[in-house]
Parts: C-alpha cells; structure tokens; sequence
C-alpha cells in the first residue's frame, strides 16, 4: 500500500473517532448521554489493551510462551476486589472532586502539593517510555504496510514517526484540552476510546480467523503441527525457572491497572454511575479473554510460516496477511493496532496533563500573587494553553524516547516497567483508603524509596545495555561494591530482572510507608483528610460539614476567586444553588465555612486539591487548627447526619401514624355508620310489629260490635306479629353475642343424617303450604360430626326457610345435598327461585343487607338470618357461601370440619 | 259534601298496617284506596286524584318521600293532603318530611284514636 494512502485513510479514521467524540458531547449537553451505561464504560477499560497487547502479546508469545498472558491473569484474578476498592475511590474522588492519581494521594495526605509533585513526576517518568513504545507500534505498522523501511540515519524531518508524533499531539489536545471542567470529565473521549476498543477487538478476531482457519484447518492443526517442531515446543510450557516471574508478573499488572494514569482517569473519574462497575467487573475479563484467544495460534503460525526469515515476532500480525497478499485485512490490522496505541496515547496524555498542570504548574503559580493577578485576567484559557504545550512536550519526550531508547526493546519489556514505575503508588493510595493511621511522612517516604529503587533496578540496566553507562557498573556493581549490583540486589540472584526490581522496589516501599506512618504523626489537615477518605461512606452526604476549617474569608473574595477559574456567570449560579440547597446566604460579608469548603473542592476539580488549598488560604484568614478540634468537627458532622437520619426517620414514623390515625379513624366512622344503620333497622323492625299490634288491639277495644271472624282475624294477627317481635328481639340478641365471642358453642358428637333430617322436618309444614318439594341426596355414608347441634340446625332452618321464601309460587323446589370429604363436611341447599344477583351476592351475609335494600320488595324477615347463619358457621370454623345467578336458583353451600378443635 | 265523597289513600308495604288503618277509615265513612309501595301509590294519586295521602315512608321501589315530593311539586296535585306515619320519628325525620310539604307527621306507633282524630280534622279543611 502507498503510504499516502494508508496516512490519508488513518486521518479518516480519526476524524471519524473525532466526530463520535462530538456527537457523545452534544448528547451530553441534551442530557442523553451515550456513555452512561455499563458497556460502553467496560469498553473504555479495554483502553488497558494497547499497541503491547494489539502486538507485543504476540511476539512475546512467539518467544516464550504463554508468559504473556500474566498481565491479564493478574488483573482478573484482583477485579472481584474492584467493588471494594474502586467504589469506595469513585466516591472520594466524586465527593472531593478528585481527578488524577497524583491529586487523590496528594490530597489523601493532607493536600501536600510536594507529594503531588512527586507522583506526578513518577507517572511522567514511567510513562512516557510507554508512550514511545505506542509511537513505536504505530511506526512499525506503518512502515510494514507500505513497505518502506525506516533508515536508522534518518534527521527527523524526514522521519514520518515524527509526522507521526506529531499529528498525535493534534489530536490528543483536540481530545482532552477542549474546555476546562470541573470534574474532568470527557464524554466525547469516552466514546471514541470505546469505539476503539471495538475496532481492536475486531481486527484481532478477524486476522486470528484468517489465520487459524483460512491458513490453518482450526486450532488443532496449528498445535499439531507446532508440536513436531522441536523449537517451538518449549512455547507450550511455562518453564520451571519462571513460576516464580509468573507470580510477580502477575501482581505488578494486578496493581499497576488500579493506578495506571489512563486507568484511573476512565476508571474514575469518567465513571458516572458506581453500579457500571459491577457490570464491568465481568465484562472487562471477558473482553480480555477474547482478545488473547487467538495470540498463541498467530504467534506459532508466524514461526511456522516464516521459519527461516528474520521477521520480528512483535510484527507477525502484519506480516501474516501481508505474505499472502491480503491487502484489505492487513490494512484493518494496521487500524486495530493504530487504535491500540491511539486510545492509549490519547487518554494517557489528558491524564498526564490534568496531573502536571494541577500539581506541579498550579501549585507553583497560584502561590504567587504576581501569577494570580495573570490568571486572574484569563483564568481558564491559560490552564488550557498550558495543557496544550504540556501534551505536545510529553509526545515529543516520548518520540525522543523511542528514538534512543525504546527501539531497541520488545514492546512488552519497556511496558513492563511502566508498570512497575505506576505500581510505586499502590502502598499510598490503597493504604489511603483502609488505614486512617496512614501519614504523609510515610506516604512520601515510600514513594521516594520506591521509585529509586524502581530507577536503580530497572532503569540503570536499560542505560547500561544502550552504553550510557559502562557494563562493569552492572557486573560489579557501583565502585566494585558487588551487594549493590542493579540486577542482584543485596545479593538477590535468580530472579529475571523485572521480578527482581519489582520485589525490591515495592518492598522498600512498603517499609517506609508502615514505618513512616507510624513513626511520626498528623497534621490537622492529614487526620481530616484521613477519616473523610477512610469513611468516605459515612461522610459523602455531609461532606462541606466534616471539613475542618475555621478562618474569615469574604463573600466578594470568594465569588471573585471562582469567576477567575469558571466564569462569573457559572461561579455565581453555583455558589448561589449550593447556599440555597443549605439554607445559607449569600448577603452576609463573610463566607459560611461550609461554603468556602464547597468552593475549595469546586476549584479542586479544576486545579487539583493542593493549588485549591492554596487559592482558598489566600483569600481567607485562616486560624490555626489542631487534631482535637478535626475530630470535634468529625464527630459533629457525624451526629448532625445521625440527627438528621433519626428526623427523618421520626417524622416518617409520625406520618405513617397520622395515616394509621386516619385509617383507623375511616374505620372508626364506618362501623359508627353502620352501627347507625343496624339500629334504625331494628327500630324500624320492632314498631312496625308494634304498630300492628297497637291499632289492631285499639280497635277490637273500641268496636266491641265487630264482627267475630274479622275480631278473630284481627286477634290472630296480633299473635303472629307478637310472635315476629319475639323472634327479632331474639335474633338481635343472638348476634350480639355472637359477634362479641360472648356465645360458647356446646359441642357433642352426633349423627349428620338426623341433624339435616331434624331441620328438613321442622319446616316441613311450611313447604307443604307453598306446595314445595323438598329432596335430599347424600354421598356415601355420612358418620358423625363432633360440633354444636342446636347452631348447626339453626343454620339450617334458616336456609332452608329462606329457601322457602325463594321458591316460586308453582313447582317449588329444594334440594339438600351432603357429603363428607378430608374431614370436611358439605352441605348445600338448593331452590329454584329468582336467584341473586352478583352484587347482592356480595351483600346477603352483611347484617345491614335489608337497610341497604330498600328498593327491593321485602320478603318477610328480620335481614338477620344469614348474618346470624355466617357467625354460626365461622364460630364452627367452618365456611358459607352463595352461588346463583339471576332466574336460576341459589345454592348455599356450608363447609364444616367434622372435628372441631 | 259528605264523608263519602272524601277520598282516602293509604300507602303502607306492611299489610297488617294496611289492614287496620282500611278498617278504621271505612268506619269513618271515607272512600278508601291502598297501595302497597310507591309505584301502586302514583297509579291511584293519578286516577283518583285522592284528597288525603296517609304515606309510609320506608317502602321498596319507591319510598314515601318521594311520593310526597311528586305530589307537592304537580301543580295538578299539590292541593292533596299528605300525612306521613313512620317508625323513623326522630326530630331530624319530622323536619324532612315537613320540608318535603307534608301536612303531617305522625310516628310510629300511633294510637288509632288521635290517628283518626288528626285525619278527620284534616279532612274537613279539606272541604
């Protein structure tokens, strides 16, 4: 391929990255954010595969095996710990506004700007060999494609890795410097990392396919194959010398992905909901585990196929297709490795600035009140510019750096000590977040110890191989001192080197950290910071209160010193929304602690927590304040959040009360009304009777003339109505005790058959004047029941003479049915009345069923019956019910258990 | 005008009620009508045209306020004489029924002596 044709199609395929990173921004803006969700956020993790994975995997598996998969293995062997250690370092960073690795330890230890300083120049020092190692990929793609190999002598206008440097410093500040935020976060760059994890992981299956089964016949024949070869079947195994590298290796990508400037930044500070990292936990491995599945294969197919050329392994992802002509699938193995070193150098890059402007710039400017009055005037733009020159002067380091150095490693060795240089932080930052002991002394003393030890180890012999420094310093050691030789350490041999500086770095580092922190104590400041990071999740809602600060700033000097970074119009809304949120004003001359806290962690976010604390302390006059008083104001903060807890709690307690109250109140004026209801239905059911009785009587008295069959009439319906007196008073009577659990049942065991045969005979007369035939069918033989006689017939006869009342004029016809089934006995009655509506259905067995039907014609009865019937049967613990539809009859149904407890 | 020509309706849905106070108005000497509910009650009061109503209250279908509403709303038959007896007799009831344009409240249960009294009274102004 021409090279004018694969530059061209690489500056598309960036703007494409471009305009996703555009489109994700304005659907920010719209509050539709195409970041917010789980899958995208574990895609941008994949920036954690870089051109090393898209080619050095390869290579490296092509010289030793499966030994490359340890900076996979030792990742997803720690990610369960994710949820612990990452929630809990999203929440610090979102609560304090928190935005690099440099800022979180510095700001852990009480906001010390040197501590800052010194991660920041660790990170710059271990990086930047990693972002060569990307220039490095993408300049031996690039020349692998077009075929048009680098000459070694070459000034560097006439070298294109220098164009293409350049072009990366571009589009990294494109990227990351495009506004100053306060949080730092980049949506845009976020998509356009996860677009390009996707394009890596495409282009990777899509060349292992080629490979595995249009070279191959499948995996097996690959291994088969491979197997016969005498040289390649030491890549099979791990050598025994090495499980004790594969241990390291492992831990030092295990640690060094917690903290690695790029993952943090997407890990982090990109992070918009916590719960994405659940979610990301799984995905993250399994994005790795795809992407190696087809590392071994192409590596030994590559030794296979060039068994006699001197082809480097790292290239054999190119050159696979290249050899056999496949122009197209080359090509878009070129663009899966571009994204590789990209996404990396790109979100490497935003990170790396956010750190030095934030803890090494800032911090030196803002001090400055000459520099203060300058920023003042520009504020924003000049952090921005200062971003921009940064970004171009790390590429160009890194171009320096892959020109004299890098070039002569594989690209997984110069990554490797990358990591270890990144893993220095690992003491101070997780210590940070568990141990409140944990002090700036030690967080600097193992940093300092560790990152030498890491230069002396890993460094040196890197120098020494390029001939800066003579061999004799690595054999002897410095001045003939054989126990300080770089690569056997107090005499520690037998490692391979990596292991060997990792152990030794992390150990001194270890050292002084522990004895650090517990040899000397706390700034005020530091055991603020302390508790707020260590019980990040007790202090989150209440943070503004648990800062310790006491001193008199000014409102105007506040507002002012906002404006400078953010703007008047946004400091003013912001300082104007969080003193409304917290009941504060505004209109007073000095600023609410609360809300100077607010402002310093505000201006965190855009200038690093160290420069913030220095900017605040320069406008206030602050006091002096102790240990005590921090765990005073700790305390406070946590009571206030209890009390605050226990009023809401009170007030809901109280309200679901009142809705108790209410409810019970409803309740209390229902049973009020019905009570009401029953009594005027009683009232109206005994004067009617008495009515009759009365005028009746009155006028057998006063016509002593009468007629003798009209008295004899008149006498007998006297009778009769005193008789429905009687019963009605007994009913009410009844019920009464019933419903209040006064009545006892008087249980005994007798015959089912007479207690139906004894009802059906007790109205039998009654029937016989409405012609009504009365027939019974029982199931089987139906025993005894032990249960209350009397009740149980009540209940019938009520049914039954309900029954009778139903039946129609002509043809009347009851039927009782019975049986015994599971202990249970049923009975129903059936007529072939007019039937009950469903809505009187619901209403039969209420007790105010008459009072509530007064449309309907009143058969005669007291409306008490079946309320009285239902009350039997539930004191029976047995069961009543209805069906019926309207013209076809009623059947009651009662279920009683033979046995009553 | 003679008794005779006085017509009475009773409206009860309890026929021993019914019954006796039939008896006692016939004794009088009045033209008699019953009803057993309201809707049987419309029938008469529209072609009978009766000069006292004796009205239930509590009835099914229709109850005796509204037959007492339909009868002091139509201009036709406002001029009847209504008569309410009800068990419901609290001082509340009494006052609807008067709001209603009842001419007469009487609670149940009544004595048939001032029952007969009252309507005999009413009856002549009707006259």
């Amino acid at each position: 391929m021409s090279s004018l044709w694969i530059i061209t199609l690489s500056l598309i395929y960036l703007l494409v990255l471009f305009g996703i990173a555009n489109w994700a921004e304005r659907r920010a803006v719209a509050h539709r954010s195409l970041v917010n969700n789980p899958y995208v956020y574990a895609l941008s993790l994949a920036v954690y595969c870089t051109a090393w994975t898209f080619y050095g995997s390869v290579g490296r598996a092509a010289e030793s095996g499966p030994d490359f998969l340890s900076v996979y293995i030792g990742p997803t062997f720690l990610i369960p710990l994710w949820w612990v250690i990452f929630r809990k370092i999203i929440r610090i960073c979102k609560v304090q506004r928190i935005t690099s690795i440099a800022d979180f330890i510095s700001a852990r230890y009480g906001k010390n700007r040197t501590l800052g300083g010194i991660v920041t120049l660790v990170c710059l020092l271990g990086i930047v060999p990693y972002i060569s190692i990307q220039l490095k990929a993408i300049t031996m793609s690039f020349s692998i494609l077009s075929e048009h190999q680098p000459l070694a002598t070459q000034s560097f206008w006439s070298d294109q890795s220098f164009y293409i440097a350049l072009a990366l410093i571009v589009f990294t500040i494109l990227f990351g410097t495009r506004k100053l935020e306060a949080n730092e976060r980049h949506e845009g760059l976020v998509a356009a990392i996860a677009f390009e994890s996707l394009i890596k992981l495409f282009t990777f299956i899509a060349v292992g396919l080629f490979v595995t089964f249009g070279l191959f016949n499948g995996f097996t024949d690959i291994f088969s194959r491979a197997a016969k070869v005498p040289d390649l079947q030491k890549l099979f195994v791990l050598p025994q010398q090495q499980t004790g590298s594969w241990f390291w290796h492992c831990l030092l990508a295990a640690i060094a992905i917690l903290f690695l400037p790029r993952q943090f930044q997407l890990t982090v500070v990109e992070n918009i909901n916590e719960n994405h990292l659940r979610k990301a936990q799984w995905l993250f491995p399994l994005y790795l585990l795809i992407i190696n599945i087809f590392v071994l294969p192409i590596a030994l197919s590559g030794k296979l196929i060039f068994e006699n050329d001197t082809i480097p392994s790292d290239t054999y992802l190119l050159a696979l297709p290249l050899h056999f002509k496949q122009q197209g699938l080359a090509f878009l193995t070129y663009l899966g490795g571009f994204s590789a070193a990209t996404s990396m150098i790109i979100v490497e890059c935003t990170a790396l600035t956010v750190m030095f402007t934030n803890n090494l710039l800032m911090p030196v400017l803002v001090g400055r009140p000459s520099w203060q009055k300058r920023l003042g005037s520009s504020g924003g733009s000049f952090v921005l510019n200062a971003r921009r020159l940064f970004i171009g002067g790390i590429i160009l380091l890194a171009y320096l750096y892959y020109k004299n150095v890098s070039d002569k490693y594989s690209l997984v060795s110069v990554g490797m000590v990358s990591f270890a240089a990144v893993a220095q932080f690992a003491p101070a930052a997780l210590g940070g977040i568990f141990w409140k002991k944990a002090n700036l002394v030690g967080a600097m003393g193992g940093i300092l110890a560790g990152s030498t030890v890491w230069l002396y180890t890993l460094i040196i012999p890197s120098m020494v191989s390029n001939g800066f420094i003579s061999t004799d310093f690595l054999t002897y050691g410095p001045a003939h001192v054989s126990w300080l030789r770089p690569e056997a350490l107090f005499g520690l041999e037998g490692m391979d080197n990596l292991s060997h500086g990792v152990f030794w770095s992390l150990f001194f580092n270890l050292i002084f950290y522990v004895c650090g922190s517990l040899h000397f104590g706390q700034s005020a400041l530091e055991h603020n910071q302390a508790a707020l990071f260590v019980d990040i999740f007790k202090y989150d809602t209440s943070y503004e209160r648990s800062v310790a600060w006491r001193g008199k700033a000014l409102i105007t000097d506040i507002v002012t010193l906002m404006s400078k970074f953010f703007g008047k119009p946004r400091a003013e809304r912001a300082l104007t929304l969080y003193a409304r949120r917290n009941k504060l004003s505004l209109q007073t001359k000095y600023a609410d602690p609360m809300l100077v806290n607010y402002a310093e962690k505000m201006l965190s976010g855009a200038i690093g927590a160290a420069s913030a604390r220095i900017v605040v302390a320069s406008v206030a006059k602050e006091e002096r304040i102790t240990v005590d008083e921090v765990i005073d104001i700790l305390k406070t903060s946590q009571e206030l959040k209890t009390v605050n807890e226990e009023l809401t709690r009170k007030s809901r307690e109280l309200e679901a009360l009142t809705h108790q109250l209410k409810e019970a109140n409803d309740k209390l004026r229902v049973s009020e009304q019905q009570k009401d209801d029953f009594l005027a239905t009683v009232t109206h059911e005994i004067r009617t009777p008495l009515t009759s009785i009365r005028a009746l009587s009155e006028i057998i008295h006063d016509n002593p003339d009468m007629e003798l069959a009209q008295q004899q009439h008149f006498l007998n319906t006297i009778i009769k109505e005193s008789d429905r007196l009687t019963r009605l008073v007994n009913q009410v009577l009844d019920l009464e005790r019933y419903e209040t659990g006064r009545y006892q049942l008087s249980k005994e065991v007798f015959s089912i058959q007479s207690l139906i045969s004894e009802s059906i005979n007790s109205i039998e007369q009654l029937a016989k004047e409405k012609e009504i035939i009365i027939k019974t069918s029982y199931d089987g033989s139906l025993g005894n029941i032990y249960s209350d006689y009397d009740r149980l017939m009540q209940v019938l006869i009520n049914l039954l003479s309900n029954a009778i009342k139903f039946c129609p004029a002509q043809n009347g016809l009851i039927e009782v049915g019975a049986k015994v089934e599971n202990g249970i006995l049923l009975i129903s009655v059936k007529d072939n009345g007019t039937g009950i509506s469903p809505e009187q259905q619901a209403l039969i067995f209420d007790k105010f069923y008459q009072a509530e039907s007064k449309r309907t014609r009143k058969v005669k009865g007291s409306g008490l019956g079946l309320a009285i019937s239902k009350k039997i049967i539930e004191l029976c613990e047995g069961d009543i019910q209805v069906q019926s539809s309207l013209g076809k009859g009623a059947v009651f149904t009662l279920q009683i258990p033979t046995r009553v407890s | 005008m003679t008794r005779q020509h006085i017509k009475i309706l009773i409206v009860d849905d309890e026929p021993n009620i019914l019954m006796s106070l039939e008896f006692l108005m016939k004794k009088e000497g009045y033209r008699v009508f019953i009803a057993r509910d309201g809707e049987e009650a419309f029938d008469i009061i529209r072609s009978e045209v009766p000069d006292v109503v004796l009205l239930d209250i509590m009835m099914p279908k229709v109850n005796g306020y509204e037959v007492c509403t339909f009868i002091k709303t139509s201009p036709a038959y406002q001029h009847i004489k209504v008569v309410f007896m009800s068990s419901k007799s609290r001082e509340i009831d009494l006052q609807k029924g008067y709001e209603l344009g009842a001419d007469l409240y009487i609670p149940k249960p009544f004595s048939t002596r001032d029952m007969v009294a009252k309507v005999n009274s009413l009856a002549t102004s009707t006259l």
